[in-house]
């Protein structure tokens, strides 16, 4: 009985486990009902994402309260989002073994439910836009995710109080986007009548110049920017991935902004469909434009940093331009490349925000001065480090290559090679942040020899190489990520 | 406020007539205007409106933090659980017709299922809505 309820299972567990765990007391309860019920949402996500990608299979359907399409709430997933959601509840199961110790150096026992509360609300709130059919529901569940993130950020206050101030701009500058988002919505339902995206898609097709759909695109494009942190919209993104918990910062880094990109794909691409937005419209234009400033802006800003949890939030800033910038080719490489890297990213980031989470674990802060000499004193983590490192730079053998590759194929293919070379400045800079890391790491001498450190434990380790072992593993087999990233890109409306 | 006996007197007086208000509110939400978003609204105001007069510490003897957290969450639970029965009976989630078996008026299941998640709405929307006053009161 299972099977045909898997799109409402995969929000409904999440949501009823989040608020069961403030129900669970002081223990470690709560973190394992967390643990158990990502596990158990990876699960059911996996095997959705195993059905969407049958050859020729239909997008799954689910009528909520089982209202038909256009009027009720309807979930639908194609391989676009199955994609999307495999990843965010995958990080999310491997965030969960690696919180327990975490959380417990960085947060106080009494707030510990609070804590997983939020975090499966993020979850059901990250999956639920992902999943869902309907615009109105996105923003409802864009709420839910955004108000957690929020929570989750705020309560690295213990380790540091200036954590409160950047989860109050985070709060302020995301409910701004929200809000333009829901404007957005509103102008579209004011004009056709329906909420349901593949309707709505229907419905404005023809209505490109009507200037009601004009305010709308622009009301939704600057909200997902915004959404998304894409240069100049950015500012609240450094300091909320600075200051959050460590766990929490690997968590958003990997799924929030992606969540965000997806969410861009859809309307752009679905919603107000490919002419629209970019043979009428034009909007590749700007979104080249401060994808390519993203790149370059946000890599140079990043060698500029000591945090090195700041150095490696600038570099999502770049990230992103990359994921914004093959988007904004719309050809069929360039979008496999951006839907790629959305997996591959959020891999890589991971998997290095979890390191960063164990040396924070051993040394209490993450600077460059506590990063001097790690290589011999914590050899495993620093390794973690430097290959998710090197994937962030695209070397060979590693995932981001591959990213970099379709990316880099698809301004080709567009006669944009000015944006190849954008592409390839941008992977000089990223070498350039990751090369301060690895000699600090590597080559310098530790600032007090005579504190011992110790490796970190294997709770954590396993956590951080499973990612950056996934990284590297999908770096040399991206047969798997590629053909979904394709027919992803298929279903997006880009075919070859 | 409390030495007021004009106000205490009002608050008193008022005071059911608001709460029984703010419930018919709520559970008259499925066949008019009203519902739990409304109605959890005007119960709570019967308590921002004691607290007003008798001052923070009397109404969180009568409402403890406590209290205002688990209600806040059983509600939510409640409009889950809702779903999730639906689930169980059969339907859909949140399929308010798998709710009953065979009722002799089809619209029965839809408005039990209505019924209790407006219920749900209502619990959560009132304690936060107290939780929020409080918060910033005693700030």
């Amino acid at each position: 009985m299972i099977a045909p309820h898997l799109p409402a299972l995969i929000v409904v567990v999440p949501l009823v486990a989040g608020l069961v765990a403030l129900f669970l007391g002081r223990g470690h309860l709560p973190w394992l009902l967390t643990l158990l019920v990502t596990w158990a949402v990876f699960a059911l996500s996996a095997t959705l994402l195993g059905r969407v990608l049958v050859a020729g299979a239909p997008p799954v359907e689910y009528a909520m309260g089982s209202w038909p399409a256009p009027w009720g709430i309807v979930y639908r997933v194609d391989a676009v989002n199955a994609f999307v959601l495999t990843i965010v509840s995958g990080i999310a199961a491997v965030c969960a073994v690696f919180a327990r110790l975490s959380v417990a150096a960085e947060i106080p026992a009494e707030r510990w439910r609070f804590f997983y509360s939020a975090w499966l609300l993020c979850l059901t709130g990250l999956l639920g836009i992902t999943i869902t059919g309907d615009a109105f529901n996105l923003y409802v569940l864009l709420e839910i995710a955004s108000l957690s993130t929020y929570t989750l950020v705020a309560l690295g206050v213990q380790k540091d109080r200036r954590a409160l101030t950047a989860a109050f701009r985070y709060l302020i500058l995301g409910t701004v986007g929200a809000t333009f988002l829901l404007l957005g919505i509103g102008h579209l339902y004011m004009k056709t009548g329906t909420l349901n995206m593949v309707d709505l898609a229907d419905r404005l097709a023809g209505l490109q110049s009507d200037r009601v759909v004009l305010t709308a695109f622009a009301l939704i494009v600057t909200g997902l920017g915004l959404k998304v942190a894409l240069f100049p919209l950015h500012m609240w993104l450094p300091n909320a991935y600075t200051y959050a918990p460590s766990v929490v910062t690997a968590f958003l880094a990997a799924t929030a902004t992606k969540v965000g990109a997806y969410m861009t794909f859809r309307f752009l691409f679905t919603v107000f469909g490919l002419r629209v937005t970019f043979d009428f419209l034009s909007a590749d234009v700007f979104l080249i434009g401060f994808s390519c400033l993203a790149i370059l802006v946000a890599s140079v800003l990043a060698i500029r940093q000591n945090n090195i949890k700041r150095l490696l939030a600038y570099s999502s800033v770049a990230q992103i331009g990359y994921i914004m910038l093959g988007l904004g080719l719309h050809n069929h490489a360039s979008v496999t490349g951006a839907v790629v890297h959305v997996f591959n990213h959020a891999v890589m980031k991971g998997g290095l925000f979890l390191a960063l989470g164990a040396v924070v674990y051993r040394l209490g802060g993450a600077t460059i001065g506590e990063l001097r000499g790690l290589g011999r004193r914590m050899p495993l983590t620093a390794a973690a480090i430097v290959v998710g490192g090197m994937g962030l730079v695209g070397v060979p053998a590693t995932a981001g290559f591959i990213s970099k590759w379709y990316l880099v194929a698809g301004c080709l293919h567009g006669d944009a090679w000015p944006l190849a070379v954008v592409i390839l400045v941008g992977s000089i800079l990223a070498l350039l942040y990751v090369w301060r890391v690895v000699e600090a790491l590597y080559f310098a001498v530790p600032e007090n020899p005579s504190l011992p450190v110790r490796e970190a434990p294997l709770a954590l380790l396993v956590p951080t190489w499973v990612l950056i072992g996934a990284s590297l593993y999908f770096g040399l087999h991206a047969t798997f990520t590629v053909a979904t990233a394709k027919a992803a890109a298929v279903a997006l409306g880009v075919g070859e | 406020m409390d030495d007021n006996v004009v106000i205490r007197t009002t608050a008193r007086v008022l005071m059911p007539f608001m709460m029984v208000f703010g419930l018919y509110v709520i559970f008259h939400g499925e066949g008019g205007p009203g519902g739990g978003f409304q109605g959890g609204v005007i119960l709570a105001s019967a308590f921002v409106l004691y607290t007003l007069v008798h001052g923070i510490q009397a109404s969180t003897a009568i409402v403890p933090k406590r209290t205002t957290d688990v209600l806040a969450a059983a509600g939510v639970l409640l409009y889950a659980g809702v779903g999730v029965w639906c689930l169980v009976r059969g339907g859909n989630f949140l399929d308010y017709y798998a709710l009953m078996h065979a009722p002799h008026d089809p619209g029965a299941a839809q408005a039990l299922g209505m019924t209790l998640v407006e219920l749900g709405v209502g619990m959560t929307v009132a304690a936060v809505m107290i939780t929020l006053f409080r918060e910033f009161a005693e700030s």
